[in-house]
């Protein structure tokens, strides 16, 4: 290579832009998704089993399903999702990935976004998608099963943005999944409150926009400070190791 | 400025001055705290409509009170953790945690004993108890992440993190329930709705607050000092002093 | 006398209860190889996190080019290599991606250089393989890519010859040796029996032991 060249201290201006490794952080996470399509799939089939305990375990007659369907869904996408998080930065700890993304010389908060709206897309976007499906076997009507899927289109990636927090607090320690949802479960009360509420409020053929509004405030307060909790969480946990 | 929060943070400083508040906290809170209960127990009216039974307020309130500001005390001491790195701030949050779960537990608990005669079930799905009980959680998972982390200060910034991101969320937690709470029932009975309240029953209240403060400030320095004492056990002053204690 | 690139002053450590150093000031002059040395435990590892800016559970100054280090985070990342124990490399990925993936938050370059850069440590025809088909030094090599396309001056490298064999240690001396003589510098930690020409050390572990 460039032999007897001194190499010099560059600027930062010399790296790249962040939302050009943000895109790759991105890509990244996806690619390796996709080489571990079982790992894509396994929310999916406990959200699928959760919901089926449901009419098993409490009733099957139509009216119950019809009154508790909306809650049964969001809690088992709920739960779902803090299944897949324990993922959300295990893998890249044990192989040493994750302290070279700290090492970028880019603002890490931004580059945990990009991760955790990876892990929203791999995860609670395929929980949305399968919810209509899952809605018609639990007798939900059309106008319910709509609003159901816009309020966990709006609430799901709260659950990811909130969940890394607990996922980057809980990195490296022993049985970090159950603890994981000790400390996250509380946080996901308001949003599953309005979550459902939301959907209880269309079924009586109230207005709804107001609350979905709400729910978008939510995001957007999780979006803001969700990724500079974790990062600074991160930064705990990596210290720790 | 760094300089002078370090002095504020030593262990060694608090620890004098600790010495010197705590006798003075314990008195003027038991004072207090038995005045306020005497009072409100012995003394103070039967309300119209519940007779005896609304006389629980008395711990239910102070219990209540406690429980909530402990956590925002916390979270004002996981500020300084993270931006001073205080050592005292650590020692705070780690030793109040618990004695706010204690509070928290004690609100509930004579909630659901003062649910009993008012409504005739022990547990009713009121917005004020399941705030109480959400708040319990958080306190919950404080204790837990702490008690998982074996290094001492990345537990103590973790937690620091833990206890923020809790405190940003209460205000939400509270909003969500009380809608939750009117959505799925009408309001007949509130905990903390009554009719305007006699003075005689405000006084002893007042009291037994302010006693319960007091008192927990007394129960805050004291758990401080003895984790000061296990974290700083191999400085020299700690040795002297438990050397001198000794003679 | 150049100016230091790195410089320590009074760093203390404590882990678990446990003093791993104290007062410890050292200088990483451009130009050097500097070893840091100690038996297991004695905190060679941490230091070197320490130094990259992953673990900040330490007190005392570091500063980057005279200026303190932590208020000038992007541009020391931005300047400085670090390998660590763990490769930081995805199984699941082959080695050309993991390279770009790697590069892309700090300097990306076309494909052509980094598959120079893998056959350079002797990977060629493993570019397309799934990392985890691949053997633990393959896995490491790949990770060593980096140091033939770093432009990075200072390289802290934890434990590097770990499952290298013979030939691909003496190509690593030899990067460690010109990266030096161009001007960079580089802080190594290993078991191997490291011996360049007029390597600094930096020896831990010999502080005050343990009192109980």
């Amino acid at each position: 290579m460039n032999a007897n060249v001194p190499v010099k201290v560059k600027a930062v201006s010399a790296s790249v832009g962040v939302s050009q490794a943000m895109v790759s952080v991105f890509l990244r996470d996806v690619r390796v998704a996709f080489r571990q399509k079982q790992d894509l799939l396994n929310p999916l089939l406990f959200f699928t089993m959760v919901v089926t305990l449901f009419p098993l375990g409490v009733s099957p007659e139509v009216a119950f399903l019809k009154q508790s369907g909306a809650g049964i869904l969001w809690v088992a996408a709920l739960l779902s999702v803090l299944l897949s998080l324990d993922h959300l930065f295990r893998h890249d700890f044990d192989d040493g990935t994750l302290e070279q993304l700290m090492l970028q010389p880019q603002p890490l908060f931004l580059l945990v976004l990009a991760k955790t709206l990876a892990h929203w897309i791999l995860t609670g976007l395929p929980l949305v998608l399968l919810t209509p499906v899952l809605g018609l076997m639990l007798h939900l009507d059309g106008n319910s099963v709509a609003t159901l899927c816009l309020t966990l289109l709006i609430g799901t990636p709260v659950l990811s943005l909130i969940g890394s927090i607990g996922a980057a607090l809980t990195l490296g320690l022993r049985s970090a999944g159950v603890l994981l949802s000790l400390l996250i479960i509380p946080l996901y009360i308001p949003v599953l409150i309005f979550g459902t509420g939301t959907v209880a409020a269309a079924a009586e053929g109230a207005q709804v926009s107001g609350y979905l509004a709400l729910m978008g405030a939510f995001l957007v307060l999780a979006l803001t400070l969700a990724p500079f909790a974790s990062a600074a969480a991160l930064r705990i946990s990596l210290s720790n190791s | 400025m760094w300089q002078f929060f370090h002095k504020l943070g030593s262990p060694k400083w608090f620890f004098g001055i600790a010495n010197r508040f705590m006798p003075w906290l314990l008195a003027g809170g038991l004072i207090l705290l038995v005045a306020g209960l005497v009072w409100g127990l012995a003394f103070a009216p039967k309300d119209y409509l519940q007779g005896n039974s609304y006389r629980i307020i008395f711990i239910h309130v102070p219990s209540a009170f406690l429980a909530q500001s402990i956590y925002i005390m916390m979270a004002s001491a996981a500020v300084v953790t993270l931006v001073w790195r205080m050592k005292l701030a650590d020692v705070f949050v780690k030793s109040v945690a618990p004695v706010g779960l204690l509070f928290t537990f004690l609100a509930l608990f004579t909630g659901a004993v003062w649910g009993k005669p008012t409504w005739g079930t022990w547990w009713v799905w009121d917005a004020r108890l399941t705030s109480m009980l959400i708040l319990l959680f958080l306190y919950g998972g404080v204790i837990a992440l702490d008690r998982s982390i074996n290094d001492e200060k990345s537990a103590a910034r973790a937690v620091a993190v833990l206890v923020l991101v809790g405190v940003v969320n209460i205000p939400i937690i509270k909003y969500s329930v009380n809608w939750w709470n009117t959505l799925h029932q009408p309001a007949t009975f509130k905990l903390t709705e009554k009719p305007a309240m006699a003075m005689e029953m405000w006084v002893p209240l007042l009291l037994s607050v302010l006693g319960l403060y007091l008192l927990f400030g007394w129960l805050a320095c004291l758990r401080m000092k003895t984790e000061i004492l296990v974290r700083e056990r191999r400085t020299r002053w700690v040795k002297e002093l438990v050397l001198a204690g000794r003679k | 006398m150049p100016e230091p690139l790195l410089q320590a002053v009074g760093l203390e450590c404590e882990r678990d209860e446990r003093l791993l150093f104290q007062n410890l000031s050292f200088s990483i002059l451009p130009g050097t190889v500097t070893r840091v040395e100690g038996p297991n435990g004695s905190g060679k590892t941490t230091l070197l996190r320490i130094l990259a800016g992953l673990n900040d559970a330490w007190t005392g100054d570091l500063s980057w080019c005279g200026k303190p280090r932590d208020q000038h985070r992007e541009s020391y990342l931005r300047n400085m290599l670090y390998l660590g124990h763990r490769p930081g490399i995805k199984p699941l990925l082959t080695p050309l991606e993991n390279l770009r993936a790697l590069m892309a938050g700090r300097r990306p370059l076309n494909d052509d250089a980094l598959l120079q850069a893998l056959s350079g440590t002797g990977l060629s025809g493993f570019e397309h393989v799934p990392c985890r088909n691949l053997s633990a030094g393959q896995q490491r090599r790949v990770a060593l890519a980096r140091l033939l396309i770093a432009d990075e001056p200072l390289w802290l490298l934890d434990e590097v010859f770990t499952a290298i064999d013979a030939s691909g240690v003496e190509a690593i001396e030899s990067l460690l040796l010109q990266r030096a003589q161009e001007g960079g510098a580089v802080i190594v930690t290993t078991h191997h029996d490291l011996n360049l020409p007029d390597m600094g050390r930096i020896t831990l572990g010999v502080g005050p032991s343990d009192e109980c």
